[in-house]
């Protein structure tokens, strides 16, 4: 069998082409196993996938044209919903960009806050990933497994912020509640009681011949692929590349954290689990330094910036508080934002989550591109299928772990 | 992380004695260039050569409304490197009546989906593109949508779609 199809079509007349005899399948977009709305029309010969042309825009909701609309803290309710698998990873990279840009330094307990949301997100964003692989090749236990523990936490998400699922958690210059006692004791419960329940997964799944026979050798992507391809974060980790914004560019407080970065070398569907399952116990490495170092003290910065809303107290008992607050809530006196446009990005879940923030004087963004890592991903899925079987879309796809909502914004 | 590579530093010294009448600047720590359009593949290549192998964003700003600006749209390359830490903004920026810039899929392969998400949103034509399709809106739409004369609401909805019905279907 031809996989490459230039090379007879030349020779043979048009009737007896190659080609011909192909089968063409429209994978979506409404499928259970594309997990959402992005569309794969397949050519086939029998079982085999001969070539992939993936297609998007399904769920295009002109996320960066509303945030040319939006002011800053309005925007991170938007944010929400571009991977709403992990969207306190969003909302942390949001308001990175916009802090870059205004050039507010956090409070040290903000900083701690905000690294130990995105990497709960993390986790709960990795459960699923690999959950939904697992579905995907036969394994639905161990997708339950991965799917109870993503809801404990959504109820530490619950007990900090109201919502389960669109956070909303951050504010330019702080967050919108600070930790309060249960918080912590969730966090601590959850931090205990994990550990286990990865075993108990790993054993499930890591050395199950059926799940490794699914996937060892499937969709292999190599090192220069994946730098050429622009891959970012587990993905690209998996095929060798060693690079982790939270190593290599350190934001927020993981300077201070003992950890390591997990990469694996064969850049296969395996690989891409085994990085994702190593990644969720580094997470709960820094997860347990940071929830024992919390520092205490204010979690927003202070009035005499002007960012931050001010607690009731200082409104009501201080006149800086007052006009602190007042100001806030005016269209026409909010941030000081410089006319200059810069980039900051976080390691999200998914890989490198970017906003590219235009600043005209107003505190709505004159143009906030988002750098998702999922299009990258996306793209590259023609050359990690071909050759495989019809059976093995849904690995590969489960691996890459594209969200359509971050896709298509 | 090795560390024999060659500082940013170098490298834009490099570039600046390579290309002159290049523009540099800093913002927040993060260096920008601004490339003249005629040189902008050449540039790119020189600095995918230099160690940024990572092609990390392609996209652009209209400066339509924006104050004191002279050129239409602002092409943003975001370079950085997967060895050592570092970053490159690149700026290239085009005009109306045809916005055209060369195509950088040659380079990284990571452009090709982003120079159609460019072209579909901005209308910015890149020569020598494979495959210059609209990445997300329908085939059928005429418009450019995060161009800024193009409003948040009423054009492009829903209701301008034809209506495929099971007949015709």
């Amino acid at each position: 069998m031809s996989i490459a199809p230039d090379h007879d079509t030349r020779v043979r007349p048009a009737a007896t082409r190659e080609e011909d005899y192909l089968w063409t399948l429209n994978f979506g977009p409404q499928h259970p196993a594309t997990h959402t709305t992005l569309r794969l029309v397949l050519k086939l010969e029998g079982e085999r996938v001969v070539d992939a042309m993936p297609e998007m825009g399904y769920l295009h909701s002109g996320f960066e044209k509303i945030g040319e609309h939006l002011t800053f803290n309005q925007y991170v309710t938007v944010t929400d919903r571009m991977n709403y698998i992990s969207p306190m990873a969003n909302n942390v990279a949001w308001h990175h960009a916009v802090e870059t840009l205004l050039g507010i330094d956090l409070t040290p307990r903000c900083k701690v806050i905000r690294t130990i949301i995105a990497e709960l997100a993390r986790i709960s964003d990795h459960l699923l990933c690999n959950g939904a692989v697992g579905l995907d090749t036969g394994a639905f236990t161990f997708f339950l497994y991965g799917f109870y523990q993503r809801e404990v936490i959504y109820d530490i998400f619950e007990t900090l912020c109201g919502a389960r699922f669109t956070n909303s958690y951050t504010r330019v210059g702080g967050v919108s509640q600070d930790f309060t006692p249960l918080v912590i004791e969730k966090i601590r419960t959850f931090l205990r009681t994990f550990p286990k329940t990865l075993d108990d997964m790993e054993r499930l799944l890591t050395r199950n011949r059926i799940f490794v026979d699914r996937t060892k050798g499937v969709g292999v992507l190599t090192k220069e692929e994946a730098i050429n391809g622009g891959a970012t974060g587990p993905v690209a980790r998996a095929s060798g590349v060693t690079r982790d914004l939270r190593k290599d560019e350190p934001y927020l407080a993981y300077a201070d954290y003992d950890f390591q970065i997990c990469c694996a070398a064969a850049g296969d569907c395996y690989a891409r689990y085994l990085v994702r399952m190593q990644e969720m116990r580094e997470s709960l490495k820094i997860l347990n330094q940071a929830i024992e170092n919390l520092p205490a003290g204010e979690v927003n910065v202070g009035v005499d910036q002007r960012v931050a809303r001010p607690t009731k107290q200082q409104v009501y008992s201080t006149i800086e508080g007052t006009i602190s607050h007042f100001e806030l809530s005016m269209s026409n006196r909010s941030f000081e934002v410089p006319y200059e446009e810069s980039y900051a990005a976080i390691e999200a879940p998914n890989g490198e989550l970017g906003f590219y923030i235009v600043g005209d004087g107003d505190d709505t963004a004159y143009r906030a591109r988002c750098r998702p890592p999922s299009v990258l991903h996306f793209s590259l899925f023609p050359q990690l299928i071909r050759g495989h079987t019809l059976s093995d879309v849904v690995a590969v796809l489960g691996s890459l772990n594209i969200i359509a909502a971050e896709l298509d914004r | 992380m090795t560390t024999d590579q060659p500082s940013t530093a170098d490298i834009l010294d490099t570039l600046v004695a390579r290309f002159p009448g290049l523009e540099t600047s800093a913002y927040r720590g993060q260096t920008r260039i601004v490339v003249g359009e005629p040189a902008s593949l050449e540039v790119l290549s020189f600095l995918a050569a230099a160690g940024f192998d990572l092609l990390v964003d392609v996209t652009c700003v209209d400066y339509l409304e924006y104050r004191g600006a002279t050129r239409r749209y602002g092409l943003v390359y975001l370079l950085a490197s997967t060895v050592t830490p570092r970053r490159l903004t690149v700026r290239v920026f085009v005009d109306d009546p045809e916005p055209t810039v060369r195509s950088v899929v040659g380079v990284w392969r990571s452009a090709d989906w982003l120079e159609r998400e460019v072209w579909d949103m901005f209308g910015i034509h890149f020569i020598g593109h494979p495959d210059l399709r609209r990445l997300m809106m329908p085939e059928q739409f005429t418009a450019h949508p995060l161009r800024k004369d193009y409003p948040l609401q009423g054009r492009g909805e829903r209701h301008n779609f034809p209506v495929l019905t099971r007949e015709d279907g």
